[in-house]
């Protein structure tokens, strides 16, 4: 049996101090393993957000236990889980979060040279992931002249220029319209065919649970249950060649 | 171009107000500095100008003499007994002190005389523009800087004036010999001098001894003061730091222009480090997003770090203009600002260290920042 890439055992993580203290998480276990896209769905409040900072590396549980690669990140100084999730981890944003005064090249190109990568080399691994999300022709455009769902590709070719193993994406389609949605959830799965790579992604939106190997949901902290998707999309999406573009189709 | 560079020059440029705000603050502030510092400068070749052009290895000055200007009279048998000491040349005797001079349009206003022997070695003027230095031998023959013509009264060679009801006639022209009191030099022989500063004859302020080749300076001022117990013997050096002392820290003056430097160096670090720590608080969840992909502290320090070198090259570079076009317009003046190479690199590193010690306020800010701040709207 092949190791997990990330597994969090009995994670409990308490927020804030005092009277305004809350714990987020109550005890969720689960396993992300390479070649799958794995959903959490739950409300508002069940804790989602916390657990991907916890398997992302953001936040260290106040108790249980999370590895990645068989690597506990419990007992690390702040800058060694700064090193995990610079080694392992690609994050993708509802917001986006890209940086409004660099290029699309460049806001790839940032997530290597926070590893040191820089030059000529990076340039071309940004082109190239750039041209994975099907957006090579737009690298010298600025956030502002993107759209929604061209922003949030761009966040995606920086969450795999660096090649993590694990791509958290926290509702990456809750600020795009159903087309765009859909795409990005088109190349998100393309990315977890991967046998190397874990896709996760945290999401209320219906439209994308055919796109899940499995669906998680969780409840006020805690895992209610776990189920496979009724109906599967199929890879290739009539709108794919159109919206991601051909590199990736004919990938 | 490195990605930090970028990414710290776009921040910068994104808000162009606050941008040219923080370089404005830079450049009033180092032409605060630099022109407290070059008046500093000035000053301190000023006041030893004199000291710097007398022909002399040894000083023989009165006993508690503070500085150039402030002459007491030695005793008229000092000179004799100063040239008995085994090692000494010449004991070239200097008389200085102040006159009246009778402005021909009506009025006096006091001149500083300066008088030495002009058939040899002395304190004799110097950028000559007009005469020579023999020109001075003739009786009541004097010299006088061109720059305080208006003052004085006279416009050329062969003016006549009253110093001290004697009188004179000027010989030679000089240009830029300029006193830090604003009181004109006058140069003139030495018998001329005692006339004009009304001493008895064989009275002088100072003798400039010149030491055998090779002769050991420290050996032969043991001697001399040995001879002459109530003088003090000092070197060129040590005379040009007691009348520094004397007119830059005794006077106060060089301690209100440090005064005005340092505030100047305080007023720029406050306006750099609150334009920094705004454009930082600006872009906090950008720094959040950077620490969420990986980066380390450090790479968010260099990006702040570089901001305020950016903005230090940048205001350094306009207030160096600045001051370029103020140094020229001053260089005539009786004031001039002085600008030495080894100032421009002190106020280039000046600024940088403003500037870096500037973005600390941005650093700790940002050491606080959380990455999950990423997650939120």
């Amino acid at each position: 049996m092949t190791e997990p890439i990330i597994e969090a055992v009995d994670v409990m993580q308490r927020l804030g101090s005092g009277a305004g203290q809350v714990q987020a998480l109550k005890g969720v276990s689960l396993a992300l393993d390479g070649g799958e896209l794995t959903l959490v769905m739950g409300p508002s409040g069940s804790g989602k957000t916390t657990l991907l900072s916890v398997l992302g590396c953001l936040l260290t549980p106040t108790a249980g236990m999370v590895r990645i690669h068989g690597r506990s990140i419990l007992g690390g100084q702040s800058g060694g889980l700064v090193k995990l999730r610079r080694d392992h981890i690609g994050f993708v944003f509802q917001s986006y979060r890209l940086l409004p005064t660099l290029t699309a090249v460049d806001n790839v190109r940032l997530a290597l040279d926070v590893r040191g990568e820089s030059g000529n080399t990076a340039i071309a691994r940004a082109k190239n992931a750039l041209l994975t999300v099907g957006l090579s022709h737009k690298a010298s455009a600025f956030p502002c002249a993107l759209s929604g769902g061209e922003q949030q590709r761009v966040a995606i070719a920086r969450a795999i220029v660096g090649n993590p193993s694990a791509i958290l994406a926290d509702e990456p389609t809750g600020a795009l319209d159903s087309e765009n949605g859909l795409a990005i959830m088109t190349i998100l799965a393309r990315i977890a065919r991967d046998p190397r790579r874990a896709v996760l992604v945290i999401t209320h939106d219906p439209r994308v649970l055919p796109f899940a190997d499995r669906i998680i949901h969780l409840e006020d902290g805690r895992i209610l249950g776990e189920e496979q998707p009724k109906i599967r999309q199929p890879f290739r999406t009539p709108f794919m060649p159109r919206v991601v573009g051909e590199s990736l189709a004919g990938n | 171009m490195p990605l930090i560079i970028t990414l710290a020059a776009r921040n910068l440029l994104q808000d162009r107000l606050r941008f040219i705000a923080t370089v404005i603050g830079i450049v009033f502030s180092i032409i605060l500095v630099s022109v407290q510092m070059g008046l500093f400068l000035s000053f301190e070749r000023m006041v030893t100008t004199m000291i710097d052009h007398a022909p002399a290895d040894l000083w023989v000055v009165s006993r508690g003499t503070k500085c150039f200007e402030d002459p007491s009279l030695l005793d008229e048998h000092d000179q004799a007994r100063a040239l008995s000491v085994e090692g000494v040349v010449e004991a070239v005797p200097v008389l200085v002190g102040f006159a009246p001079w009778a402005v021909p349009g009506g009025g006096t206003t006091p001149v500083f005389i300066i008088g030495s022997q002009t058939n040899g070695p002395g304190l004799h003027p110097w950028h000559l523009v007009d005469g020579n230095a023999d020109d001075l031998s003739a009786s009541h023959a004097i010299a006088i800087d061109r720059t305080y013509f208006g003052r004085l009264g006279v416009a050329r060679i062969g003016d006549s004036v009253d110093i001290r009801e004697q009188s004179a006639r000027v010989a030679a022209i000089t240009n830029g010999i300029r006193s830090f009191t604003t009181t004109p030099y006058v140069f003139t022989s030495l018998d001329d001098a005692q006339a004009y500063v009304g001493t008895s004859a064989n009275k002088d302020s100072y003798l400039l001894v010149r030491v055998k080749a090779g002769a050991d300076i420290d050996g032969v001022r043991g001697r001399l003061l040995a001879v002459l117990p109530k003088v003090e013997v000092l070197t060129p050096g040590e005379f040009r730091s007691r009348s520094r002392a004397f007119w830059l820290f005794g006077t106060g003056a060089g301690a209100a222009l440090f005064a005005g430097a340092l505030l100047g160096a305080i007023v720029g670090t406050v306006i750099i480090a609150q334009t920094l720590y705004s454009s930082t608080k600006d872009h906090l969840g950008e720094f959040a997003t950077l620490r969420a992909i990986g980066s380390s502290s450090w790479y968010i320090h260099k990006v702040i770090i570089s901001q305020a070198l950016i903005s230090a090259v940048v205001g350094f570079s306009v207030a160096a203009c600045i001051d370029l076009i103020i140094i020229e317009t001053t260089a005539t003046t009786a004031l001039p600002i002085v600008m030495t190479p080894a100032l421009t690199l002190e106020l280039f590193l000046l600024t940088v260290v403003m500037c870096i010690a500037s973005a600390t306020a941005a650093i700790v800010r940002v050491l606080r920042i959380d990455p999950a701040v990423a997650f939120r709207q």
